[in-house]
């Protein structure tokens, strides 16, 4: 059990003593509760109470829980929170048989949940208690006598009506009520397998199923929902034998919603069937493939989609129904395909794909209707792309057809000759979210190759969207994404490394683009723009094909300019892309009007004075990134003196007010303190793997240099830092710190020194949160003496609770509901 | 009603409309695009151009785009919609017999008469030594090189007008305001609305009391900084003409504005110039904002913007003091003490500067590289020339066009070959398809009237037809030359009773809710306004010679019979005739009422909604008892 857990599970005295009071005061309806989420953690500790101990104890040890209960019997004007909370309470409590008996001993609960309790009082209209109610029924439903219990006091027949309440919340927990009273009475015949016969069944079941059947068969189709949603539930949660039959049995009923025309509930249909075909109870023959490949066929295709999807993503299922379902997912794309090309026929897609004449009636009917069947036709087959199951053969070559076809009707660039497809164009010309949805659909089909000739296409028209002025910002941010990883999905000629030539030329094309967009007054545009270079640096700097292009090309420049952008998003993005292009050594070599001795300005200073001088924290935190990357792969300007750069970066990071800076900076530190030690940075301090022993010799010497870059200032501080993250960075560091010198130095030797006193004095006045700097600079040996000193683990383990672990105790929960009561009351009585 | 289209070009309107009694020119647009035949103006002499070989032509160089259609002295009002609709009101108002008076609101005038002032200063300042006209001659302009011998209506060209012309023909305008309504000799009511294209821009509703006909010409809904568009006031049109939509259905006016920053920076980064061809007035205010928000985050805040013009400063002040007509956000800026419009700031602040033309001071300011906005976007006249001549030759300039009235590339053609770099930018704000299918859901007018051009789509994209007005009933399309008969018949006109009159008249209830009553009275007509007055009183019994006279006047009054209403119900007059001594009586429903049958006497009684026939052979005896019988059904009065 979990330290948390335990911790609840005890019901602590002090909290036995509160809870008469609170008791009293949810009883007295003068008193009224001002908020409901109290009740709610009420519930939940009661929860975890009741479920590790026994609830009888309970109840006897605290009688003023039955005593709410029975307050809540007596006809008073209680509020509908307390209300449902006793009810939900009374609920979790009779989930344990023996406690059960021991309130059904006062007909207590047959009080609650019967119809002399709330459900025949004016307190009903309120959803909360209807929903309190149900859910009480549900915790209670755990055992035989629960079942004869709900039978005897007639509570079925509220929750069938509670099933069209006009409370969403109560109606869906209705639904699932019904289904788990329905598993909870076959649960005993189990073992038996029991028949399709009616007589077989216990009562509750039978009438629940007849419940369920009457539903089926009315012409109403939310009563229809209803049903299908209770069925549902039941096979997807249970998946007993019995369920089998039950199929058997409603499955002629299910049959017959598809005769109707439009088929009612379609939604809850496909769930049903969905939630039917991944049992594994009923995967053998059962007429279930059948009702599945009627249903793809009646319903419309939009309603089809998404059942196609979750056919072709089950583990077990014919062939036939896999192509069937495939064919019906790919039809809107067949439409388009079709509408789109020149000459007839679809080469490519599975057979018997064709552009169906109802799917294009729908494509055409409306605007909204259109988009909406392509957004979720590319969502599910971009769902279905990475996915193990899927269909094979995949059609790649006609997917990414569909895909350029769309795109190049967004854009107006397709020139169709066919009729639908010139409505089509008319409807789909300018339409964002279906370019939106068909370059991520692109973008995901780089995974897979095409023929060439495709995707020569797909780079064009990714081209022309990143060319036109028309593109909107999110439209251009994928389609840079999109571009990037049909980039990385080139083939590579054999022999080099290098980019593809087709890649190269449409590098070529590209970067006059990027630096137009550089300059877009838009900053979302320059800011992916930028993103879109960085990625592009990271993969392809160290090739000289790309070096060339981007060298020739203003970009890098342009990059550098970014960096004193208004907006600060793009200046933090700029950040990153010049730390890249620096750490390639791709910056720009020729003088810049700006500096025209033709002395290039550091990049560095320019970071450090963004560092220390930028108002906004993204820039800051992206230079503390750039600088840690550039420290750990050695970047020629860092590498000149690692030291002072790091002292300087400590410097300025320690007085930034960005939490996410300072811990960047112990990020920073670790990597320093690797490299001096001469050890892996990758490390992880939770580990517990022996660590690597440095030589003492080396070891001091890197102790003098990580005194002299302030490391342990940086880091001392840090561990009393207000942002438990940056505490618990620092915590780690000295960790790992202490683990590698551990043997070295004598903890007597460097007890006397002067120096021990001025660290530790310093860090009594971090820890009392005063930001002074110590006047002298600490000495190695005060160091590791302090370090031993420091209780590290003691702090990992308190840093590692949540900050508000105090305040979810129980207690504090009773106190705080006892104290605002007392304010309420405190209240009242001021305004006589 | 009738339309004479007298101009094909949609953006460049020119209609007259013949409603009632009244002749009403809506816009008088000027189509210069003939200007792009004509070798341009150079201000400076200009070695390149004045050794071009062969047909080195000079001519007074503008362009008229009329008609015989109509004799323009008939035409009673001009009603203008925006400052480019008005360019051509020189020559309607001059030298034509027009005695009207023309419309327009402060802002359009004002402006307008910086456009003239402007294209007169351009064409004035570079006299011409020799002009000809020799070559319109017909069968001389067929031997001319293309594309000048496939122009059309070479004859209809005219030379530019003059200040004198543009100051008379301005002073027949008088100015108007949104909503205010004008009366036009009784006849119809007219009404400028806001249109949402540029300062002062409207659109007009030309009412009578039963017939209003919407002009709807150059209108935007995109927020830039005139007063939105006045949509609500367009609903229950009878007839709405559409013209002066965007002249670039596919470019975006954001999308293209990010375009013109980017090339600008880019541009100027690399140390080149950019020259922007544009009117002294409209999109460049607001991408004079634009670049005030710009030019700090593209790092340009040391480059310096010119903008020359004749009318430069006029213009750059004119736009600050017209707060009534700017965009909400703009109107507030009024009550700060600040400018609505950024530019000032820019002047302030010394980014932009603006001169009346090159010489002078901006030769001594003149500093690279650096941003010039200046006209005319034809390339044909202006400052524009001289620096096309200057920039052209280096590739790291860019001439940016923005404004889309001319083709581009026409317009460089007198300056290839050309090494300078050229973006097409063109920004327009005016309605784009999708837009007017939107406005017309909203305003559903009966019937809508547009320039052919925008009932098909554009020539070079045949296959978008997303780019064309689309709307039931279609719409009527005129092209130039055309007299359209509008589709709508006027059917009711309003008369006035006078009080006397009206209190003798006896209504009488037909049916719940509707009274009649018959009135005799003297229509009197005047000024296109209809009034009832009692009929003078029958002559006296005691006669002379005078009162005889009198009683001649008055007009001959026929007994008159009494009109008939209500319906006859079948059953009861079946009986009626029955006690009446008819027997035998069949009666068949028929699709129209019933048919009583009185076999006996071999008659027929037709009963329909709006007649009743007695059919029988040559017994009037029998006749006039039954027609007494189905009267005795029938209100009169």
């Amino acid at each position: 059990m979990s330290f948390a857990g335990t911790y609840c599970v005890i019901m602590d005295p002090e909290c036995s003593k509160l809870l008469p009071a609170l008791c009293a005061v949810l009883a007295d309806p003068r008193q009224p509760v001002a908020d409901d989420t109290c009740l709610e953690k009420l519930l939940d500790w009661f929860k975890t109470v009741t479920e590790a101990g026994s609830s009888v104890l309970l109840l006897q040890e605290n009688p003023c829980l039955v005593e709410l209960l029975f307050q809540v019997l007596k006809p008073q004007d209680l509020s509908s929170g307390v209300l449902s909370f006793s009810l939900r309470l009374a609920g979790i409590l009779a989930a344990q048989e023996n406690c059960f008996q021991y309130l059904q001993q006062g007909e207590l609960l047959r009080g609650l949940f019967g119809e002399s309790g709330p459900l025949g009082r004016a307190a009903w209209t309120a959803p909360t208690v209807r929903s309190g109610w149900i859910q009480g029924l549900r915790s209670l439903a755990q055992h035989p006598s629960a079942l004869h219990f709900l039978v005897g006091c007639g509570a079925l027949g509220t929750i069938f009506s509670l099933q069209g309440d006009p409370s969403l919340f109560v109606a869906s927990a209705a639904g699932q009520l019904l289904a788990h009273v329905l598993a909870l009475c076959m649960r005993g015949q189990a073992e038996e397998h029991p028949g399709p016969q009616a007589s077989d069944w216990p009562t509750c079941a039978q009438q629940i199923v007849d419940h369920v059947e009457e539903s089926l068969r009315s012409a109403d189709s939310p009563q229809v929902t209803q049903a299908l949603n209770v069925l549902s539930t039941t096979f997807g949660h249970c998946h007993s034998p019995w369920t089998q039959a039950l199929w058997v049995r409603l499955s002629p009923l299910v049959a017959c919603l598809l005769e109707k025309d439009p088929v009612p509930a379609a939604h809850s249909l496909v769930d049903l069937l969905l939630s039917a075909a991944r049992s594994p109870v009923l995967s053998a023959d059962c007429g279930l493939w059948e009702t599945l490949a009627q249903t793809l066929s009646h319903l419309s295709c939009t309603q089809a989609g998404p059942l196609a999807l979750g056919v072709l993503k089950l583990q077990a299922c014919p062939q036939t129904l896999r192509a069937q379902a495939f064919g019906v997912l790919l039809q809107p794309l067949a439409c388009v395909l079709e509408a789109a090309a020149q000459a007839p026929g679809l080469p490519g897609l599975p057979a018997g794909t064709t552009g169906d004449s109802v799917v294009v009636d729908t494509l055409l009917s409306s605007k909204s209707a259109c988009v909406g069947l392509l957004c979720q036709t590319l969502a599910h087959v971009e769902l279905l792309q990475p996915m193990p199951q899927r269909p094979s053969p995949w059609p790649q070559a006609p997917l990414l057809g569909a895909a350029v076809a769309v795109l190049r009707f967004c854009n107006g660039s397709a020139a169709p000759t066919s009729d639908v497809g010139g409505r089509l164009c008319v409807i789909l010309v300018g339409c964002v979210r279906v370019q939106r949805a068909a370059l991520d659909f692109l973008g995901t089909l780089a995974q897979g190759l095409g023929p060439q000739e495709l995707v020569t296409q797909v780079l064009a028209v990714l081209l022309e969207y990143l060319k036109s002025p028309d593109s909107s910002p999110t439209v251009l941010k994928k389609a840079f994404q999109a571009a990037l990883r049909w980039l990385r999905s080139s083939p590579k000629p054999s022999g080099c490394c290098d980019m593809d030539p087709h890649s190269q030329q449409f590098l070529r094309e590209l970067l006059p683009v990027l630096q137009k967009r550089l300059c877009s007054p838009c900053w979302e545009v320059r800011d992916s723009g930028l993103e879109f270079l960085t990625q592009l640096t990271r993969r392809w700097g160290g090739q000289a094909g790309f070096r060339h292009t981007l060298l020739a090309s203003e970009v890098p420049e342009l990059a550098e300019q970014l960096l004193r952008d208004p907006e600060s998003y793009v200046r933090a993005s700029a950040v990153n892309a010049m730390g890249q292009l620096s750490s390639q050594g791709l910056r720009a070599t020729s003088a810049s009007p700006e500096y025209p001795g033709g002395q290039q300005k550091s990049l560095l200073l320019d970071l450090l004075h963004i560092l220390s001088a930028d108002s906004e924290g993204f820039p800051r935190r992206a230079v503390m990134q750039v600088f840690t990357e550039w420290l750990r792969d050695g970047h020629a300007e860092v590498a000149e003196d690692p030291e002072q750069f790091v002292a300087r970066v400590l410097q300025v990071a320690s007085q930034d007010l960005d939490w996410e800076v300072r811990a960047q900076g112990l990020e920073l530190a670790l990597v320093f303190l690797a490299q001096t030690l001469g050890q892996p940075a990758s490390y992880c301090p939770c580990t517990m793997a022996p660590p690597e022993v440095a030589p003492p010799g080396r070891l001091a010497q890197a102790l003098q240099a990580l005194c002299r870059v302030r490391l342990f200032e940086f880091a001392f501080r840090a561990l009393f830092d207000c942002d438990r993250p940056v505490a618990q960075k620092s915590c780690d560091l000295l960790l790992f710190l202490r683990a590698r010198a551990a043997p070295c130095g004598n903890p007597q030797d460097a007890g006397s020194s002067p120096n021990v006193a001025s660290a530790e004095a310093a860090l009594q006045r971090w820890r009392a949160g005063q930001q002074g700097q110590p006047q002298e600079d600490l000495e190695p040996e005060a160091v590791m003496a302090v370090l031993r000193s420091v209780d590290l683990e003691g702090l990992r383990g308190a840093l590692a609770e949540s900050s508000d672990h105090v305040e979810k105790s129980p207690r504090s929960l009773l106190q705080d509901m006892l104290a605002t009561v007392g304010t309420l009351v405190e209240n009242e009585a001021d305004c006589y | 009603m009738k339309l004479y289209c007298l101009s094909g070009h949609p953006t460049l309107p020119c209609n007259v409309l013949k409603f009632k009694s009244t002749t009403i020119m809506l816009d008088c647009g000027l189509d210069m695009t003939s200007t792009l035949n004509f070798l341009p103006l150079p201000l400076v002499q200009s070695p390149r151009l004045s050794n071009l070989p062969g047909w080195s032509l000079k001519d007074g160089n503008v362009f008229l785009d009329k008609t015989e259609l109509i004799d323009l002295s008939t035409v009673d009002v001009i009603l203008i919609s925006n400052y480019h609709c008005m360019m051509a009101l020189p020559y309607v108002t001059e030298h034509t017999g027009f005695t009207g008076t023309v419309y327009a609101t402060e802002p359009t005038v004002q402006i307008g008469r910086l456009l003239m002032e402007e294209l007169v200063n351009f064409i004035e300042r570079v006299p011409k030594a020799q002009s000809a006209s020799l070559w319109k001659n017909k069968d001389i302009q067929r031997l001319l090189p293309s594309p000048l011998k496939d122009a059309v209506d070479v004859s209809t060209w005219r030379r530019c007008y003059t200040m004198q012309e543009v100051n008379s023909a301005l002073s027949k305008i008088q100015l108007v305001g949104y909503s205010q309504k004008i009366e036009l000799f009784g006849a119809v009511q007219v009404t400028p609305l806001s249109s949402g294209y540029a300062l002062g821009s409207s659109n007009w509703i030309i009412q009578s009391h039963y017939e209003k006909v919407s002009y709807v010409s150059g209108s935007s809904l995109l927020t830039t900084h005139p007063q939105p568009m006045d949509q609500a006031s367009l609903k229950n049109s009878d007839v709405l003409v559409l013209t002066g939509l965007t002249q670039i259905p596919t470019a975006n006016p954001d999308g293209m504005v990010g375009e013109f920053c980017s090339n600008l920076a880019l541009t100027v980064r690399n140390g080149g110039n950019v020259l922007v061809p544009c009117y002294p007035s409209g999109v460049i205010y607001d991408l004079l904002e634009c670049l005030y928000q710009y030019i700090d985050s593209a790092g340009l805040s040391s480059i310096p913007f010119y903008f020359i013009s004749p009318v430069a400063n006029s213009s750059l002040e004119f736009s600050q003091i017209f707060a009534e007509w700017l965009c909400h956000n703009k109107q507030t800026k009024v009550y700060l003490p600040e400018p609505p419009f950024p530019h000032a700031e820019l002047i302030q602040t010394n980014k932009l500067k603006h001169y009346p033309s090159i010489h002078g001071d901006f030769s001594n300011d003149f500093r690279q590289p650096c941003v010039v906005f200046t006209g005319h976007p034809s390339l044909r006249f202006g400052d524009v020339v001289h620096f096309m001549e200057l920039w052209g030759k280096s590739s790291l300039n860019t001439v940016i066009f923005t404004e889309p009235d001319f083709s581009y590339l026409e317009a460089l053609a007198p300056y290839q070959p050309l090494a300078m770099k050229c973006i097409y930018c063109p920004i327009d704000t005016r309605l784009n398809f999708i837009q007017v299918s939107k406005l017309l859901k909203e305003v559903q007018p009966l019937h809508v009237v547009c320039p052919e051009q925008y009932t098909q789509p554009p020539p070079a994209q045949s296959h978008r037809t997303d780019l064309m007005i689309d709307c039931q009933p279609p719409p009527v399309s005129y092209r130039r030359a055309e007299v359209l008969t509008l589709p709508f018949k006027r059917r009711y006109e309003k008369i006035e009773i006078m009080p006397e009159l009206a209190d003798s008249l006896v209504p009488m209830e037909i049916k719940p809710g509707i009274s009649l009553a018959t009135v005799s009275a003297v229509l009197h007509t005047k000024d296109n306004k209809h009034v009832l007055q009692p009929p003078p009183r029958p002559a006296q019994p005691t006669g002379g010679k005078k009162r005889k006279r009198a009683s001649d006047d008055i007009p001959d009054c026929k007994v008159l019979k009494p009109l008939l209403s209500g319906s006859i119900p079948v059953e009861q007059f079946v009986q009626t005739l029955e006690k009446h001594g008819f027997s035998d009586i069949k009666v068949e429903d028929t699709t129209k009422g019933h048919i009583v049958l009185l076999q006996e006497a071999e008659t027929l009684i037709q009963i329909e909604e709006d007649s009743t026939h007695i059919i029988c052979d040559n017994d009037e005896v029998l006749r006039v008892r039954l027609r007494d019988l189905v009267l005795r059904f029938l209100q009169k009065f």
